[in-house]
């Protein structure tokens, strides 16, 4: 070191910090810390919990006073505080302790049933809520304590095994095998337990849709501040030292075996909460409430939001329940299904760095569009670009306020035969093609795979929205996890091997 | 300090423990009186990291006894083998990276405490106080190192520590548990020297203000030599010398473990 070289500060500055210094790992995050996004990061890091939760009660509970109407309240309001509850207490499981439960689902369908066999005409009785819930959510404790005995060895793959089998067991019981009990059947078969009744706390009937909603948000910020605190004990940093290394916790005194039933029967006690409020909700137990395809809507919104935080559960349970019921066919939001469409597609797209690529591949699609919709304009008859965009069996007239892609997407106004088909198939042929090819070629084969997309999605997906809910499920799991693979709101995992 | 006779705390007796056909430890025989410092060696392969399994429950013995102040730990399940007073470190560093360093600490602490879920939920007074004293704990234990430790903030993630703070930091949860005897897995490995020099202090000081009973697996000599009270050596599982240092050091069967017939013949 020369003799003008300054002394070192005491403080090392992230400048004069080099690799192999001690602290290099974290400063290398203050490094990172100049762009926007992580500012925003950092800001929301440093807000206390307590003021985050305000903030999404306080939304939450004006939602009523400003949604369309009641039946918006039903979907958009009830649907996402149930699945932020359920999304909760999965993240208990799965994100606290490590835990690959895919029979949750099951404990959610215990605790509806549990509800509607206590409350419903099917034995006639009428227990009111504040002993049918703390039963319900007992009885399934009780199951899951079973399950978890019986696989509280297994980790990772072997314990999805037992518990996605436990799952489609649950489901069997309720339908095909409809135990007979008392004369009947126990779970009614393929029809369910009708006429179940509303929740009755105390002599207080809960019936109207804003009641519920204002329960529900009550339940919600209640199992949000329970959670926080469980994991902020001992109990929630054993489950947390049991996720990162289970041996290693044993031998720190954690009993590691008892632990991960605990979080079993957390989860569960949870699942069932939320599934006597459902029943309540529907006054109807049915079978179909309790399948695979609700838990996959749980791990999306786990996942989405970030396995292992709270927030990220609220947050995660918002954007996957409002998209997915804006794609719902009977609910009528062209325009938003498009606005969510386009959107996951240039949120996809803009994932591609250097920024100039993605910038140049949208400009080039939409000159190709243009291109291709004035040769087929100039060479096809007019009924080949004149169809309604968004329009479906439900809202025939509906565009969704976007006459403009007919300018651009080619919408013919009458079914031509296999069009669609080929459309559909010639979209796959071109994701395969884009993914074999590489650099400047996959970018130049992006731009008609897009075209291909906007078709399929005005002349095919748009009008199905229940299956192509799926699809943008995927294609937004799949954006977000190549950006941001720990989620929303949860933080990086580091795997020192 | 005057000592008196010399109080067994940890006492194997004819252990023995096999891989199938692998004979990993063989007949063993050892004690470590109370406030003694016991170093193992012995060549890869030697068996030093199955006595520590052993020892902490990971693994059954085929046969032998295992005692703990004269109680014996044998079909304990690990955690509970903590609880009475025996705490590890893991020769390949197995902290829970991704919690914070102070986090670390405070979740060793869980057989020492009781408050239940529930509670914890709740918020009474008695988590509390409960958690005022688990941190207090940790923070103590972490102080142990001295600036080492001090100048990291303890809320930031232990996978972002350097290698021979990770090994401090193994120590520090260890500690945590309030045990009674430590064993150190390798607590030198992959130090540099000026680290290594700092270790085998910082091992005499465990004992010293700790209070702690050490066994320890250690590889470097010049921290063997610096640290132990008495030197163990094991071969294929057996134990081949004991004594102090320069006794076991000179003693052709280990001469011979290390470096082969040849080099004890010529020796």
């Amino acid at each position: 070191m020369s003799e003008t070289t300054p002394p070192p500060p005491e403080e090392p500055t992230p400048q004069t910090s080099r690799i192999g210094v001690d602290s290099w790992v974290a400063e290398s995050e203050a490094r990172r810390a100049r762009t926007p996004a992580a500012l925003v990061g950092h800001g929301w890091q440093r807000t206390p919990d307590a003021i985050k939760l305000l903030a999404f009660v306080g939304v939450a509970a004006s939602y009523p006073f400003w949604a369309a109407n009641q039946g918006d309240l039903f979907i958009f309001g009830i649907g996402t505080l149930l699945y932020a509850a359920l999304g909760m207490g999965l993240n208990v499981v799965v994100g606290f302790a490590g835990l690959l439960d895919l029979g949750y689902v099951a404990f959610y369908g215990i605790g509806a049933y549990t509800y509607a066999e206590l409350s419903s005409p099917q034995y006639n009785l009428h227990w009111p809520a504040e002993a049918t819930i703390p039963i319900a959510m007992a009885v399934a404790a009780l199951v899951s304590l079973f399950l978890g005995y019986t696989s509280r060895r297994l980790l990772g793959d072997y314990l999805a095994i037992v518990t996605l089998f436990f799952g489609q067991a649950f489901t069997f019981f309720l339908n095909p095998a409809n135990p007979k009990v008392a004369g009947k059947g126990l779970t009614g078969g393929a029809d369910g337990l009708p006429n179940v009744d509303p929740i009755d706390l105390f002599g207080y009937k809960f019936t109207s849709i804003r009641q519920l909603y204002f329960l529900l948000l009550v339940v919600v910020a209640l199992l949000a501040i329970a959670i926080h605190f469980a994991n902020q004990s001992r109990v929630g940093r054993a489950w947390r030292a049991l996720r990162e290394d289970p041996l290693a916790a044993e031998v720190m005194s954690i009993p590691v075996n008892r632990l991960k039933i605990l979080a079993f029967a957390f989860g569960a006690a949870v699942a069932a909460l939320c599934g006597t409020i459902h029943v309540s909700i529907s006054t109807a137990a049915t079978p179909g409430d309790f399948d695979v395809s609700v838990l996959i809507i749980f791990y999306a919104i786990v996942i989405l939001g970030g396995i292992g935080s709270v927030s990220g559960a609220l947050v995660g349970a918002v954007i996957i329940n409002c998209s997915l019921q804006f794609l719902e066919p009977q609910n009528d939001h062209p325009s938003v299904k498009r606005w969510l469409f386009y959107g996951t597609i240039v949120l996809l797209i803009l994932s591609i760095k250097p920024v100039i690529r993605p910038v140049l591949v949208l400009a080039a699609t939409i000159g190709f569009g243009f291109a291709v919709h004035a040769i087929v304009a100039a060479t096809a008859g007019s009924a080949w670009t004149t169809g309604v965009p968004g329009a479906s069996a439900f809202n025939p007239q509906a565009s969704g306020g976007a006459v403009w892609i007919n300018h651009w997407a080619i919408v013919p106004a009458v079914s031509h035969g296999n069009f669609n088909n080929c459309l559909y198939i010639g979209l796959v042929a071109a994701i395969i093609a884009t993914g074999m090819l590489s650099g400047w070629w996959r970018l130049a084969a992006l731009v008609p795979t897009l075209y291909l997309a906007v078709l399929a999605w005005e002349n095919l997906l748009a009008q199905n929205g229940a299956i192509t809910a799926y699809l943008l499920f995927g294609a937004m799991l799949v954006g977000l996890m190549a950006r941001r693979p720990e989620g929303l709101f949860g933080s990086a995992r580091v795997e020192i091997v | 300090m005057a000592v008196a006779a010399p109080k067994p705390l940890l006492e194997l007796k004819g252990l023995s423990m096999s891989f199938g056909g692998l004979q990993v430890i063989d007949n063993l025989d050892l004690v470590v009186n109370e406030r003694e410092i016991v170093s193992v060696i012995g060549p890869n392969g030697a068996g030093k990291t199955t006595l520590f399994n052993l020892v902490t429950g990971i693994y059954q013995p085929d046969a032998g006894e295992i005692l703990l102040g004269g109680e014996s730990l044998l079909g304990l399940p690990p955690h509970t083998i903590t609880n009475r007073g025996v705490a590890r470190t893991f020769q390949t560093l197995r902290l829970f990276l991704n919690m914070s360093v102070i986090e670390n600490v405070m979740a060793s602490q869980y057989g020492r405490t009781k408050v239940d879920i529930v509670r914890a939920m709740l918020r009474t007074p008695g988590w509390r106080r409960e958690e005022r004293e688990i941190r207090a704990r940790a923070e103590e234990k972490l102080s142990f190192f001295g600036q080492r430790l001090v100048g990291y903030r303890w809320s930031q993630p232990a996978y972002s520590l350097s290698y021979a703070n990770r090994r401090r930091l193994e120590i520090a949860r260890a500690m945590a548990t309030e045990p009674k005897i430590l064993l150190l897995d390798e607590p030198a490995a992959g130090m540099n020297p000026v680290e290594t020099h700092e270790i085998t202090e910082l091992i005499g000081q465990l004992r010293a203000v700790g209070g702690y009973t050490i066994l320890v697996i250690e590889h470097d000599m010049h921290v063997v030599e610096g640290i132990s009270d008495r030197v163990v050596a094991l071969d294929h599982g057996v134990k081949i010398a004991e004594g102090t240092f320069e006794q076991v050091a000179t003693d052709p069967k280990v001469v011979e473990a290390y470096l082969g017939t040849k080099a004890a013949a010529t020796k």
